[in-house]
Formats: C-alpha cells, structure tokens, sequence
C-alpha cells in the first residue's frame, strides 16, 4: 500500500494471563529481507509474543500493522487475511494428525485459498519438494521423524505465500541430530530473502545469519541491536552472558 | 449330541416365533440407535463447546441417566409418566422402551464423543488458525475427522449394548425378541431349547455388529492416528 | 398438594420395605462381584498365557456371555439351565450366580486388558532370576495388572449394579421387585420409582467412594492406571 511503511509493525503490545503480566509493552518492526531472532530465558514471553503478532492470542493493548495498514482484531475476516500474510512455525510441529504430508500442506490452499484439489495437490508436492520431502508425500505424520515433521509444517506455512514468518523454536523439539535439516531449510528461506521472526536457542545460527538480535526477559525486551555488536568479545550485554551460559550447557550435555 | 435336537420343533415353532419377536427388536434397536447417536453428537458437543448453564444442564442429565438403572427408567417412563398431574402422558409399550433406549443411547455416545472432542489438542486448531482458516474450516476439516475416529470405538461399543439391553423392553410389555421366547416358554414349557435359540440370534445380531464396526474402524484407520496421544 | 403429600408419605412408609430389597441387592452385587472376579482372574491368566486351545475355549465363553443379553441368561439358567443340571439355589442364589458367571465374562477383559498393558521386561525379570512362570503370574504380572484393573473395575461394579435391576424380572426380591410390589397396590408410580432411582444412585456413589479409596490405598508412588478419560488433555475447552 504504502511504499515507505514497513511490512510488518507490531505496536505495544501487552498480554496478561491470569493476572500474571506476560508480555509488557512489546515492539517489533520486520522490513523485507529481516531476519529478527528473539531470545531469551524460557517464560520470558517469546512464544506468547510470537501469538500475539498473528493474533492467535489477543493481546490486551497494541496495534498490528500490515502494510502500514492496523489490523482491526474484532474482524473475522480480517483475522483470516491477517494470519494468511503471517505464516507460522510451531516449536511441536502441529501438523493434522489425520492427514498425509501432502494433505496437510494442501488442506489451507483448498480451504483458504480455493483452490482446486488437483491444483492444491500439485501445489502441495511441489511446496514438499522444496523442503526435500518430495517423497515422503504420501504419509502421515505419526511415520514421519520430527525434522520431516517440522519440514512439513514449513512447506504448508510457505505454500499460503505468507509476507512473513513466524517461528517458534522451530528446533527446540527435535533431537540433536535432526536439528540440521530444519536449519538448512530456514537458512534457504532466509538466503531467498524471506522476512522471518525467529524465537530460537541456536546461537550459531543467530549469530550469522539475524539481521537483528531481540533479547527478551520477563515480557520486556531488554537488548536489541545487530549480532556483531551485541555478540562481540568484550561487549558487556545481557545477551552475551546468556550465550555463554547456554553454550556451557550445551557442550556440559554434550559431554555427559 | 445332534439327536437330542428338536429339529422340527425349532422349525415349526421356535423359529417363526422368534423372527416376528426380532422384527419388533430391530425397530427399537435401529432407531435408538441413529437417533440416539444424533442426540448423543449433540449432547457431547453442547457438553464442551455449549454455554455454561447448557454445559452443567447436560452434565447433570447425562450423570443422572447414567447413574440409575435403565430398568427403572423404563419402569418411569410407561407406569410412571401416566402419574403426572395434568400431563397424564401414556405411553404405548413400543414408544416408552423406544423412548427409553433413546434417551439412555444419547448419555452414554455423549460421553465418547465428548471424551474425542477434549482429546484434540490445542496445536491442532492453533495451526489452523494461523493458516488462515475460519472457525467453520477448522471444525469440518480438522475437528471432526479426528473426532470421530476418536469416538468410534466407544460409540461402536455402545450400539452392541443396545442391541443387548433392548431385551429390556420385555419389562414394559413390549415384546420383542426376549418376550417372544417367554410367551412361547409358557405355551411349550421347553424353556432351554427356546431360551438357547434366542441367545443364538442375540449372539449373531453382536458378533455382526462387532464385525460391521471393525471394518468401519479398519476403513477409516489412519497410520499412527488414536495411539499413545494424550 | 394434597396429592404431592399423599405421594410423599407413601414413599416414605414404603422405604423401610424398600431397604430390605436394598439389602439383597447389595448381597447379590458382592456376591456376583465375588464371583466374577475368583472366575475373571484365572480366565484372563489363561486367555494370556494357556495353550491355543485352552485360550479359544476361553473366549467362546467370554463370546458367550458377553453377547447375550443379561436378561435373557437370566431366564436361560433359572428356568432352563440350573433345572437341566438340577441346580436348586433359590431366586437370589440364582441371580447372584448368572450375574457372576457374566460378569467373570467382562472381569476377565478387564484384566487382560492390563496383564498385557505391563511391559514384557517385567516378565522376563522373574524368570531371569529362577522364578517359574506360575511364580512370575503371582508375584510380579498380577500385583501390577490388578492395581491397574481397579478403575475399570469400579465401573464394572456401578454396571452390575444396575444390571441387577433386571432381576426382578425373575421375582427375586431386591430393590426394583420391591418398588413395583408398592407401586402396582398405591399407583403410586412414578414417586416410588424416583426413589428407587435415587437408592441405586447412591449405592453406585458409596460403592466408587469405597473403591477410591481403596485404589488410594494400594497406590504404588510412579505406577498408575494410564488415564484413559482424555480429561487431562483438555485442550478443546479453551475454545476456538
């Protein structure tokens, strides 16, 4: 719509559930070709902040802006529009359980998009193929491992051609080995120029490839700036003393 | 074994008798058992997605149905109705028991089907929903299908006890399958003969069920899908 | 008013009639449970563990009598059966024992059901340490699968309960037989049978309340039944 206005801007946003405040006076603005990761201590609200952008949870104040253009929440249809823009990853996977592969990337492109079963079934394969799942199209998950379930989940996400993309801990539920494969196929994502937000615990990967790093404790975010100054030996961040505390964990596990 | 069997008695006699007696069977068995199921849908997912005041109002009826003996439900609903002040509603025999097989059917499918629809979790819809669908979408091609395939092996197991439990109907003077035998009882006096031939109908009418259901459930199976999820 | 007063003392002068009727329910309950489980136990071991005949033998009698209506058995071994053998044991014996001989047919599902629910490791742990396989059923298989059995076998208990309703069909002299006595000479129908109604609720509910407990009791810390009611998922109520 508006050429100088950002893709994505998330305004304000506050959450609280139960009385507890999980999310205080959260921004974030993605711009084509963003990559934002979010970090964090577990419980720091990543996952509920993620939820409220596509409006899977409603948060109680702030605005959603696509295009520059608000989001009215009390919409259906602009619900629908919204969360078709706003693709998303989940850090469980969430595929149908009683669908195939193919069937699950297909399912939306039918019902949202309206297209014909022929046409969402090619559309499907060709989204699998990406994803290098080409021929596991004809099962169900439960035969899948984790790493084809979550490549799944993206090809169905990538098939509604969102704007951006959500993800939740994309890796955070698969074991260590399979981690890699999810990995290379955001990193084609990211090299393709897909804006994406990112809650993740692979500093590795924050590290070289976000635009941005967002560190986020207790509903508030406390850090943000570029991995190179956040990250850098000698900086004395938040950000950085929780890497380093992460990446001692990892490598005491992996040594156990 | 086979000469103590009174071949010709249980043709001319038993057998004739019986048929007409399972006729009347299975127009209360096929009825309760459709509309039942359709009330049970209805109840479950009032139960769960229903306004509070429906959710404790099914809760309550379901838990009193359940809790009291469908004996003394059909006893209520033909010798009892006739009782209430103004209404004095009198059941034929035939209607009450149907009523009664309904009304009991309905309870317990509400029960399986509720327990289907709490199982689906949470993730399921949430991906829905941020794909873009609209509550309507999630339901019919999400919720349902996994719902029912949930539901089925209670729900199936349910009908089998209808089949068994519709000899009841024989309590409120409907006669049925069971009441055939007893009145044929007291007009031969051969009650092992007569009793072991409409168990064998019983029998053949369960284990036909049971079949029809496993290849139901067989058909509509989903590799990995309703095993070890919580 | 009148009336409803009317219908009101007549329940109440009929109660202490009725509770003898509630009484041999509840003997004929305990005693067809008894039954059901000393018969169940060893069908479920055998349906498990015997050789292949023994096991088909097993289950034509669990097809048996978990196909054919309660009702009818009823009338089957009292009338016909028990007379064949000649088995003279009164209306409630009789009762009690059809009720029994079902429900060894249900009981011994039930225990199957968590025999083989029990990892197999368990099994070979016994043997592995010299235990026969009679010793291994006793000592490890059985202690475990019974604790799990307990919830399935509390709903086990409130269905026989309500089955025994149907034995008033046969006279015997319990709760419903009682109720319809009253009822037919006062045509005070539908009070009488509300209170009927309301004594086996209550009975279901002392009899869940005891069984709780003891699952309470016999409770072994990190080995519970699985829980079947889906409840704990929970995930529809927060809604779409």
């Amino acid at each position: 719509m508006n050429a100088s206005s950002p893709l994505l801007q998330v305004r304000g946003v506050s959450k609280t559930l139960g009385g507890r405040a999980i999310l205080h006076d959260v921004s974030i603005t993605v711009d084509p070709g963003d990559l934002k990761v979010l970090i964090g201590p577990s419980g720091a609200g990543k996952s509920t902040f993620l939820q409220c952008i596509n409006r899977l949870i409603a948060p109680d104040e702030g605005e959603i802006l696509l295009n520059g253009m608000p989001i009215d929440g009390s919409s259906t249809a602009e619900l629908c529009r919204l969360r078709q823009e706003v693709g998303m990853i989940f850090q469980d996977f969430n595929l149908f359980d009683h669908l195939t592969a193919e069937a699950n990337v297909a399912l939306a492109l039918r019902k949202v998009r309206g297209l014909s079963s022929d046409n969402a079934g090619k559309r499907a394969r060709k989204e699998l193929e990406r994803v290098g799942l080409a021929s596991r199209a004809g099962l169900y998950p439960a035969q899948l491992s984790g790493g084809q379930k979550q490549r799944v989940a993206i090809a169905r996400a990538l098939a509604m051609e969102p704007k951006v993309l959500l993800l939740d801990e994309p890796t955070s539920a698969l074991d260590p080995e399979l981690v890699g494969e999810v990995l290379a196929v955001i990193r084609d994502l990211a090299a393709g120029g897909m804006p994406m937000i990112m809650a993740t615990h692979q500093m590795d990967f924050a590290r070289s490839l976000a635009t941005e790093i967002l560190f986020m404790e207790q509903g508030r975010i406390i850090e943000q700036g570029s991995p190179a100054d956040l990250l850098a030996t000698g900086a004395n961040t938040r950000t950085r003393d929780f890497c380093s505390r992460l990446i001692a964990s990892e490598s005491g596990k992996a040594g156990a | 074994m086979l000469e103590c069997i009174d071949f010709a008695f249980l043709a001319d006699r038993v057998i004739p008798a019986l048929n007409r007696g399972l006729d009347v069977s299975l127009r209360l068995i096929i009825p309760a058992a459709l509309i039942g199921g359709a009330l049970g849908v209805f109840t479950g997912v009032t139960r769960v997605f229903g306004p509070r005041w429906a959710r404790r109002l099914a809760d309550a009826a379901v838990a009193v149905i359940r809790g009291v003996p469908l004996t003394v439900q059909l006893m209520i609903l033909y010798f009892g109705l006739p009782n209430v002040p103004y209404l004095r509603i009198d059941l034929e025999p035939f209607t009450a028991a149907l009523a009664g097989f309904i009304f009991c059917t309905g309870a317990y499918q509400s029960e399986y089907v509720r327990g289907a629809l709490l199982s689906i979790r949470q993730g399921q819809i949430r991906a829905g929903q941020a794909l873009g669908m609209t509550k309507l979408q999630i339901i019919t091609s999400i919720v349902v299908p996994q719902a029912v395939r949930r539901a089925l092996p209670g729900c199936g197991n349910e009908v089998i006890y209808l089949i068994k439990y519709s000899s009841l109907a024989y309590i409120i003077t409907c006669i049925e399958l069971t009441g055939r035998a007893k009145t044929l009882i007291s007009q031969t006096y051969r009650p092992t003969e007569v009793y072991l031939t409409a168990a064998l109908y019983y029998l053949a009418m369960v284990t036909l069920a049971t079949w029809l259901l496993n290849w139901l459930e067989r058909k509509l199976a989903i590799p990995g899908f309703g095993k070890n999820n919580t | 008013m009148d009336a409803f007063l009317h219908s009101l003392t007549t329940v109440f002068n009929a109660l202490p009639y009725i509770a003898q009727g509630a009484f041999v329910t509840i003997v004929m309950v305990a005693g067809a449970l008894s039954l059901g489980f000393l018969l169940g136990l060893p069908l479920a071991v055998a349906q498990v563990y015997a050789p292949r005949p023994v096991r088909m033998l097993v289950g034509l009698y669990v097809w048996f009598f978990r196909g054919v209506p309660v009702l009818l058995l009823l009338f089957l071994f009292y009338f016909g059966l028990f007379n064949v053998i000649g088995l003279d044991l009164g209306m409630i014996g009789s009762s009690c024992a059809v009720l029994g001989l079902a429900s060894a047919a249900y009981q011994s599902q039930i225990f199957r059901g968590s025999i083989q629910s029990l990892p197999s490791g368990q099994f070979k742990a016994g043997r592995a340490l010299g235990m026969t396989d009679m010793q291994c059923i006793r000592s490890v298989v059985l202690p475990q699968a019974l604790r799990i059995s307990i919830p399935a076998w509390s709903n086990e208990y409130s269905i026989l309960l309500k089955d025994s309703a149907m034995c008033f069909a046969l006279g015997t002299p319990e709760i419903m037989a009682r109720t319809h006595f009253v009822a037919s000479r006062t045509y005070e129908y539908l009070p009488l049978y509300i209170a009927a109604g309301c004594i086996y609720f209550l009975i279901t509910l002392a009899g869940i309340t005891l069984l709780r407990r003891l699952e309470r009791r016999v409770r072994i810390p990190g080995c519970a039944a699985p829980d079947m009611t889906g409840d704990s998922a929970g995930g529809m109520q927060t809604g779409i």
